[in-house]
């Protein structure tokens, strides 16, 4: 097929509408047995005229093929430690890493530790955990948000909210990311060392049910000597809490004010 | 667009000869399936480094004691001791047999749910992976039992890990094609909020893998009625703000990725040819994106060979041809029609490149054209200062609905009157003619009528030529033909009185 070569040129050239011939119909044009009518035409979706177009595109899916003969290799660095405080994870390739620090460092609650998977829940869990005005103002007003991106209802308490996402989200009941509060207001002197209680008594499991509870894996990740790293025990990290704890309920029952995001 | 793509996913190297075959065959039951209205397809990522999987290794089939010692070893031990059992896991459910073995094995998925929710990176990760072979499974059984898995996935498309996140796409559009059930339960569950919010990663992958699971979406049986109109804010995409970021992805640029755009175009396709509210995509200014697209691919296929241009160029003349037939299009304001002459030079540069390339899309790229001229003057008035009358011609005998729709353009032209038919004639329109005339198909011959119909109208000079030329005989052969007959003798008569 050739085309003209002024075309090539036509196209790089500035944007232009032509200025139309004269258009003038004869009223015989159409008349029978003759019944040309010029007219834009449209296809829906199941048209048979769409049949090739469909198979190459599924064509192109499906080469996504399922042997993989050549895979390149993941670009491998000297190894590293995750810089956040308390976590002595090593890595040697940078996607390792950037998965492992969106998972545990990313959006984590600066009171309890806790790692979300998203800003959203985190927002939610600092207001629903740690804000006293979210509190006193949960007794007057529907505060508690439902989880579902999108959607904005609200409700009383957070089983209302959870009844909710389970009838009309279709969630799951015990769906990881929405634990009702154990204790019963974070100004309680007794909140403190049971969020501590129930971290430490977390720490030993690897139950299925403690999610993103604990921030950092005191695993190493390649052979280190002994000697050289700080090991993180657990022991370690709850000790810090405890202190942390300790020290924030001694302060008196004055809390923040501003709830604040976990700044790794 | 294809790097990431060829980087991760090359073919096994096995013998052209085979390759085409399995090609073939592939095409036969994609044919079949889409004569059926079934036509779906999964996608499948798999990232096995070479040196795991070995020289010719291929991963055991594993049995239910396997299957249960594997989770056994998940979910205690090491980091490094799980990880490796999820690995073992993964290998083994690249298998239907285990993968029927696992799902048929009490508490498998909540275990498995269980280490997609735990507080360690690399066991989500690898969860994540036996997840997605599930998905990809062609038993509906297998599919299924990813259910109570779907709201995490959900959950995981705000994070932050690309990588984590890309998958989770993945394997939520390999489970929405499995059945309307569901997708009555990731509707309701946020999916397409979920989805709005994430098309605005700056990952390439994150985009891609966005698109092809919202064009899942989009291309249930149900979507026109379901998902895509705005009735309900929650499960609409209309609704949603998604329109117009899809609109952003596809406007030419150095910010074009052609892997994600090729996504997106086909979920736009899928929007318009559902014809359910296309006005609101023309005011978010779909026809000048799409308008210009066709002109950054015309300069693209251009440049360089071998693009895979045509899996862009396909959805991208589909939606601006449906969008051009709606009744919105006279009021709107001239900011948001078509009025480019430089389209036509682009489209045609298109259909050469079918030409040579991809014969099947020239109707496609025809009907572009047709919807172009059609009501336009000043497009039938391109086509004649732009001398693509003759290219358009060469297109004839590639087959019969390709003539036909030439032959109907060309019609759009010559409707329009003595001014456009003076440029049509003399030239090698009538030549043409007495060629189409003589083809068997009744279509073809028929529209060839109302094209020399036309042209005597507006023409008369060129009867006489016609005459000379042997036309009257070539008008006979079709003198019986119920279709033509009327048509064949009111020319026949035309030509012996002028």
């Amino acid at each position: 097929m050739q085309l003209p070569p002024a075309l090539r040129a036509r196209l790089a050239a500035g944007p232009g509408t032509a200025e139309p011939l004269p258009v003038a119909r004869d009223p015989t044009a159409n008349a029978a047995p003759f019944r040309f009518a010029a007219r834009p035409v449209r296809f829906p979706r199941e048209h048979e005229f769409f049949e090739d177009g469909d198979v190459q595109r599924h064509l192109y899916l499906q080469d996504v093929l399922l042997q993989v003969a050549d895979v390149p290799e993941k670009p491998r660095v000297p190894a590293f430690t995750c810089q956040v405080a308390g976590c002595c994870q090593v890595f040697d390739a940078l996607d390792d890493y950037e998965h492992h620090y969106h998972t545990l460092h990313r959006n984590v609650c600066s009171f309890c530790k806790r790692a979300f998977p998203s800003g959203h829940l985190l927002d939610a869990h600092i207001l629903e955990w740690h804000d006293s005005l979210f509190q006193i103002l949960s007794e007057r007003q529907d505060m508690y948000q439902c989880l579902v991106e999108g959607c904005t209802e609200k409700f009383k308490t957070s089983r209302d909210r959870k009844d909710h996402m389970v009838r009309t989200h279709l969630y799951p009941v015990d769906f990881r990311f929405d634990k009702p509060k154990k204790s019963r207001s974070p100004a309680s002197p007794g909140a403190g060392t049971k969020a501590s209680a129930e971290v430490q008594g977390n720490s030993g499991e690897r139950s299925e049910g403690d999610a993103m509870e604990i921030c950092t894996e005191p695993v190493v990740a390649s052979p280190a000597p002994v000697g050289e790293r700080r090991t993180c025990s657990h022991r370690d990290i709850d000790h810090r809490k405890k202190s942390q704890d300790t020290e924030k309920n001694s302060a008196g029952p004055r809390e923040p004010l501003l709830p604040r995001r976990g700044v790794p | 667009m294809w790097s990431r793509r060829q980087g991760r996913l090359r073919p096994v190297v096995c013998g052209v000869e085979e390759l085409r075959r399995r090609r073939r065959e592939r095409e036969a039951v994609l044919r079949k399936a889409r004569r059926e209205q079934q036509l779906v397809s999964k996608r499948l990522l798999r990232d096995d480094a070479p040196e795991e999987a070995g020289e010719g290794c291929v991963s055991a089939i594993l049995g239910e004691t396997e299957v249960q010692q594997l989770l056994r070893q998940a979910q205690r031990g090491t980091e490094e001791k799980r990880e490796r059992a999820l690995v073992s896991l993964r290998r083994g459910l690249q298998h239907p047999e285990t993968q029927q073995t696992f799902i048929q094995l009490e508490g498998s998925m909540r275990t498995l749910v269980g280490l997609l929710t735990s507080n360690q990176a690399q066991l989500q990760l690898e969860a994540a992976r036996c997840l997605h072979e599930l998905s990809h499974s062609e038993q509906s059984t297998v599919a299924e039992a990813c259910l109570p898995a779907t709201s995490y996935l959900l959950t995981y498309l705000s994070s932050h890990s690309s990588d984590f996140i890309e998958l989770c796409l993945y394997t939520l559009g390999n489970l929405i094609v499995e059945s309307e059930a569901v997708r009555r339960q990731l509707l309701p569950q946020g999916i397409v909020p979920a989805l709005a919010a994430c098309i605005q990663s700056p990952h390439v992958a994150v985009l891609e893998a966005l698109g092809f699971a919202l064009s899942q979406l989009l291309q249930a049986k149900e979507a026109p009625e379901k998902i895509i109109p705005p009735v309900s804010a929650s499960s609409s995409i209309l609704a949603s703000t998604l329109p117009q970021h899809m609109l952003q992805l596809l406007q030419p640029g150095p910010k074009l990725n052609p892997g994600v755009a090729v996504e997106f175009a086909w979920c736009l396709h899928y929007i318009i040819c559902s014809q359910v509210s296309n006005s609101l995509l023309i005011v978010h200014g779909a026809l000048s994106t799409l308008g210009l697209l066709l002109l950054d691919m015309a300069e693209a296929v251009q440049r360089t060979e071998d693009t895979g241009l045509e899996l862009l160029a396909c959805p991208v003349l589909r939606c601006v041809s449906n969008l051009l037939t709606e009744a919105e299009m006279e009021t709107v304001g001239g900011q948001m029609q078509l009025r480019d002459e430089r389209v036509v030079a682009a489209l045609f540069i298109l259909l050469q490149f079918f030409f040579q390339k991809q014969p099947s899309l020239l109707p496609e790229g025809l009907w572009l054209l047709n919807n172009l001229t059609a009501n336009s003057p000043s497009f039938c008035t391109s086509l004649l200062s732009l001398d693509l009358i003759e290219p358009l011609l060469q297109l004839l005998p590639v087959s019969n609905v390709v003539s036909v729709m030439v032959l109907t353009v060309l019609c759009n032209v010559a409707e329009k009157g003595p001014a456009y038919c003076q440029r049509l004639w003399p030239g090698p329109l009538l030549p043409a003619l007495l060629q189409t005339l003589l083809f068997s198909d009744t279509e073809v011959v028929g529209q060839s009528l109302e094209l020399l119909h036309l042209l005597f109208l507006y023409q008369p000079e060129a009867v006489q030529v016609f005459l000379q030329q042997s036309g009257l005989q070539a008008l006979e052969k079709h003198h019986e033909e119920a279709q033509l007959q009327d048509r064949v003798y009111a020319l026949q008569q035309t030509a012996l009185q002028g």
